[in-house]
């Protein structure tokens, strides 16, 4: 049975002190991460301190939103209603040397690789808010 | 270390206890003590860890515990599990407390089922050593399984492994739960091709057998410092505890280490365990290795040192942990076999089998190493410690 959602059902993110600004980003469409502002090094996910040089200054930096697949897994069970299974859970490693856990769109389970080079969407949640995931790109499309 | 396990106890292991988690602490805890030759009333010191139910408070007013010196939680789950004799040992190092119980209560199936795809609203749960959590959550990665299996998968790219090899493991450890009654698969194994048939939950790493089993029940152990624990029947030796958790590492959620294909939770505990100490992975006798999932076994073995990497499949398939392997390994059946009291199960088996009462004996066992991932021990028969 195909379930036609009228609206999204994926959970919002949890919104942190120190998360707000990325989440914020993220519901405007951008892909950003802290870059300290003392050794300008990228980390995520957020933190309130630097853990390289210990400033308490950053920026956000917008991100090229390309990457690569690190891992994945096709998950099938148990099922939250909130998901469409399987769904395609996945580390994706970014160009500027962060990893994220998100999901793989615009693909089949089955065409799944390793090392494949995806872009991010957006992909919208309850609250009005979105995630980043991402799709194939390139020749891996 | 100058402390040792002076008693066990435990609850039957079921899908369904049906009574409070209190209770089947204080049950767990009162055959524990019974078994030390000591009395509920001694008990000044307890020790459990995230994410137990039990209020500490109510515990106590059960036990009827007259002044409680010193208590304490490990965090990260039953990746803290046998931290809780680390915390003890420490305790009694100090002078803080002279009888500690540690214990785990859970209703992994009938209460809130461990394994269920539940959204939590909350960042994290308060202790627990979790805080990525909130950054898979949104995606649809809320199961220990979908957590666990993203490394996995990793380790089978890197590494050659598949989930046959993973297999193998499981019917070796569901051989051991045939022959172990209080094993929720007791007189249930199975073979390779049972294994291959059961359903995917997180593809390709896991099918639903090489899942631990949700389980009620509870267990405890006894400590007290080891100049005293003569005195009581059956004294197994605290050689070495070790905890070691790493720069962006978790358990469960651990997605950020750089290469995921290794557990470098627990090389840095092996080192602890093992070269800092002296003692010999050759001096295991028998091993017991937290199997929420039948992967984390084989890259727990790559990673504590008793195979190198990539070599836990062959290490596995040539039989090294079967009850004529060199390292007999989750001899209750494990996790997977017996059940899930959140890993303090398989403390107990390690204290059964250095007191050669073990359904699965492995002979003349005088050593025995117990890990769930960046936590560990290593404990000895009283002859076997220098």
């Amino acid at each position: 049975m195909t379930v036609i959602r009228l609206s999204a059902t994926r959970p919002a993110p949890v919104v942190t002190d120190d998360s707000e600004a990325f989440w914020t980003a993220v519901s405007d469409g951008r892909l950003v991460a802290q870059r300290c502002s003392g050794c300008r090094r990228f980390r995520h996910p957020p933190r309130p301190i630097c853990p390289y040089c210990h400033s308490l200054e950053h920026e956000l930096f917008d991100l090229a939103g390309t990457g690569t697949v690190y891992s994945y897994a096709i998950l099938h069970h148990p099922q939250n209603p909130a998901f469409d299974y399987p769904l395609i859970a996945a580390l994706v490693d970014l160009d500027e040397g962060l990893r994220v856990v998100t999901n793989l769109v615009e693909i089949d389970p089955s065409e799944v690789r390793i090392g494949m080079e995806v872009e991010v969407v957006f992909a919208p949640t309850v609250d009005d808010m979105a995630v980043p995931v991402f799709r194939p790109v390139g020749d891996d499309r | 270390m100058t402390a040792a396990i002076v008693g066990i106890g435990q609850t039957e292991y079921s899908k369904s206890a049906g009574r409070s988690e209190t209770l089947l602490a204080g049950e767990a805890i009162l055959a524990a003590v019974a078994d030390a030759g000591l009395k509920p009333e001694q008990v000044d010191g307890i020790v459990s860890y995230t994410i137990d139910p039990v209020e500490e408070t109510e515990l106590v007013r059960a036990l009827g515990a007259r002044e409680i010196g010193w208590s304490s939680r490990v965090p990260y789950g039953g990746g803290g599990s046998q931290g809780v004799l680390l915390h003890a040992a420490a305790a009694l190092a100090v002078g803080a407390a002279d009888v500690v119980v540690a214990y785990r209560a859970i209703k992994a199936r009938s209460g809130s089922r461990f394994g269920a795809a539940q959204l939590s609203g909350r960042p994290t749960s308060a202790h627990s050593g979790s805080t990525a959590m909130q950054w898979s959550n949104p995606f649809g990665v809320i199961t220990p399984a979908s957590w666990m299996s993203l490394n996995a998968v990793r380790y089978m790219h890197a590494s050659g492994a598949t989930n046959e090899d993973f297999g193998r493991a499981v019917v070796q450890l569901r051989a051991y739960a045939a022959t172990n009654p209080a094993a929720h698969f007791y007189g249930r194994p199975i073979t390779l091709e049972d294994h291959q048939a059961s359903r995917w939950i997180a593809e390709p790493a896991i099918r639903l057998f090489d899942c631990c089993q949700e389980t009620d029940g509870a267990a405890a152990l006894v400590i007290t410092r080891a100049d005293r624990a003569g005195d009581t029947p059956a004294p197994v030796a605290i050689a070495a505890a070790a905890g070691a958790g790493l720069f962006e590492e978790e358990i469960g959620s651990n997605h950020y280490r750089p290469d995921l294909a290794v557990m470098d939770g627990s090389v840095a505990l092996a080192k602890r365990l093992f070269d800092a100490t002296g003692i010999a992975r050759d001096d295991v006798d028998v091993a017991l290795v937290y199997d929420a999932f039948s992967p984390i076994l084989l890259m727990q073995l790559e990673a504590l040192g008793f195979c190198g990497f990539g070599e836990a499949k062959d290490f596995v398939a040539d039989g090294h942990l079967g009850p004529e392997g060199s390292l007999p390994c989750n001899t209750n059946g494990g996790l997977i076999g017996e059940g899930y009291i959140h890993g303090l199960n398989l403390t107990l088996e390690a204290v059964r089998q250095l007191r050669g009462t073990a359904v699965n004996q492995v002979p003349d066992a005088r050593t025995a190493l117990v890990t769930a991932s960046r936590t560990g021990v290593v404990l000895q028969h009283p002859d076997a410690a220098p």
